[in-house]
């Protein structure tokens, strides 16, 4: 049944929707307001990208954010992958309890707490061993931890609802477990490892808490360098960048979102010839 | 299907181990572990050294071990008044947005679930979208528009609805606001996800029972929406607690939030110590919360694989 839905509830709805948009909208207008002034209109103008362009730190910051964020993600998704074939697959192991807690807690624990434990461990390790020193490796080891998790929930679920005929049908043919399961499962799950690679690039590129803590001198990664600008007050070129961000995902997810519908409408056509 | 056949095709149960190690080893170290430093930090007493603290165990000359803990920390935090003021004040806020949240995203949800499957996936992907671009740069673009001369005031100026602008930001109110832009589609997604799968026959049984439909929504629709209710606020309770950036950016100097007060004990007062016991006080204190949502979800995954 799909009666349609009462005005009342579609006018929240519209409000909801407005109330997430209208401030980002606002911004990419600022991002062409010739004026540093916000609240001021003085012409259109690409002025601010330009800025953008000869701001060395900014460009330092976002390359920085960029490689920690694809080592943190691709490291993420092989550790968050393993994570979920041993919660999905092997029932019983020891120390399954506490993998359980280690890939939710992060979910749900506020980021403040897990840099400061964090910044702890490795201020501590670095008075014993004398190593790792803070920055760009300290930063991807955080970031990893907490990407984990979210990988290993995306693959969990996929996992979980995979359908294991293929593979033993696989392993009756001759092939190993190991085998078996790159070969029939692996092409099943690999969406969710995609996602949860993307999800955990977003989450890295986007980090400051955590970042803020276990950073050293130098490693100034772009949300950084961005909160230190904007807490001063108005930052016009910020809205250039923000502008640009907002862009680089949409489009992103506009392309993600068509492959997806192709896929899906595949999936149908295919299954629906298979019935025939 | 020869059971004991595929047993044996499995992998035996040391090469298990090259699978769980590698992120169980990582998790513990990079994540659990690090737990256990905060609290033994916050047993120790502050010192002029690197790093500025002294050690709770120590070992001497002699190999004999030594513990030098204390609970000066923990009881500073009862003595000053600004831990248990910004404590509260962090609650408060975070209820309040939570509660906001729930009174636009549940309407959302629920007009989402209404409309047809293409639609639901268009609406979602508006939803999610946010969430996809900077969380940071969010907060500094509602900034933008409740600040002073921010669009929000200049309209209603132009609307001669007020004669002078309203002073929002560094303001409570802010604070609110930004809690909820920020995390409106974490109860948004939940909520849908529930009243998606929700069986529309009870409605229409209820209805040919005679129920009117507030009714048969108070007695059907929201007592099974329930665990999205729950999901939806435990994640936008529990971040929005420890919040750090929105009080920052958005809050005055009286909005302290416990978030907020770590960073500066921290980086401002380098009193790492009473960091650390603030800090395990306020895990401590987000347990129930934490177990709620874990107790949640892990039904909604044997949910899930019982239909797999």
């Amino acid at each position: 049944m799909n009666e349609r839905a009462p005005t009342m509830l579609l006018t929240v709805l519209g409000i909801g929707v407005a109330l997430l948009y209208i401030p980002m909208i606002v911004m990419i207008g600022y991002s062409f307001n010739s004026s540093p002034l916000v609240g001021i209109w003085g012409g259109f103008s690409t002025h601010w990208y330009l800025e953008l362009t000869r701001n060395d730190q900014l460009i330092a910051a976002a390359w920085l954010s960029l490689r920690i964020g694809f080592v943190a993600a691709t490291v993420a998704m092989i550790l968050g992958t393993l994570a979920a074939i041993a919660l999905v697959r092997f029932r019983n192991f020891r120390g399954r309890f506490t993998l359980t807690a280690m890939v939710n807690a992060p979910l749900v624990m506020p980021e403040i707490i897990t840099g400061i434990t964090q910044l702890l461990l490795l201020i501590s390790m670095l008075n014993l061993f004398g190593w790792p020193h803070r920055g760009f490796l300290t930063i991807v080891l955080a970031h990893v931890a907490f990407c984990t998790a979210y990988v290993t929930v995306t693959v969990q679920s996929r996992l979980a609802s995979a359908d294991r005929s293929l593979e033993e049908a696989a392993m009756d043919l001759g092939s190993g477990p190991v085998r078996a399961f790159v070969d029939t499962t692996l092409p099943i799950i690999a969406p969710a490892l995609a996602s949860g690679w993307l999800l955990s690039f977003t989450l890295s590129l986007d980090d400051l808490v955590i970042s803020s803590f276990v950073s050293g001198p130098g490693a100034s990664t772009l949300p950084m360098v961005i909160f230190s600008k904007v807490k001063l007050g108005v930052a016009p070129d910020i809205n250039a960048l923000a502008t640009l961000i907002i862009a680089t995902v949409g489009v992103g997810v506009l392309i993600a979102g068509v492959v997806m519908r192709r896929a899906d409408r595949q999936r149908l056509r295919d299954l629906q010839l298979a019935a025939q | 299907m020869d059971r004991t056949f595929l047993q044996q095709k499995q992998l035996g149960r040391h090469r298990r181990w090259l699978i769980i190690a590698p992120p169980l080893l990582f998790l513990l170290v990079f994540f659990l572990i690090p737990f256990g430093f905060a609290l033994t930090i916050s047993f120790a007493q502050t010192a002029i050294r690197v790093p500025p603290y002294t050690d709770v165990l120590s070992i001497d000359a002699h190999h004999r071990l030594h513990l030098a803990a204390t609970l000066d920390n923990y009881r500073y935090l009862l003595t000053d008044q600004v831990y248990v003021l910004s404590y509260l004040y962090s609650l408060k806020t975070a209820f309040f947005s939570t509660l906001i949240c729930l009174a636009i995203g549940y309407p959302m949800a629920y007009a989402i679930s209404r409309t047809s499957r293409s639609t639901q996936s268009i609406l979602l992907l508006i939803i999610i979208l946010p969430f996809w671009t900077s969380f940071l740069l969010r907060v500094y673009a509602l900034e933008g528009i409740i600040r002073d001369n921010g669009l929000l005031n200049q309209a209603l100026l132009w609307l001669g609805l007020i004669h002078q602008p309203l002073k929002i930001m560094h303001t409570s109110t802010a604070v609110y606001l930004g809690i909820i832009y920020s995390y409106l589609p974490f109860m948004v997604l939940p909520l849908f996800a529930t009243l998606e799968k929700l069986d529309r026959t009870l409605l229409e049984a209820s209805a040919d029972l005679g129920s009117p439909p507030w009714r048969a929504f108070l007695d059907v629709t929201l007592p099974l929406s329930m665990p999205g209710v729950i999901a939806g606020s435990m994640l936008v309770f529990i971040p929005a607690i420890g919040e750090f950036v929105i009080p920052t950016l958005l809050g005055g100097a009286d909005n302290l939030m416990i978030g907020r007060v770590l960073w500066d004990e921290f980086f401002g007062n380098r009193d790492w110590p009473v960091a650390s016991a603030v800090a395990v006080v306020f895990l401590v204190l987000l347990v129930g919360p934490i177990a709620i949502y874990q107790h949640y979800r892990s039904k909604e995954l044997e949910g899930q694989e019982g239909h797999a």
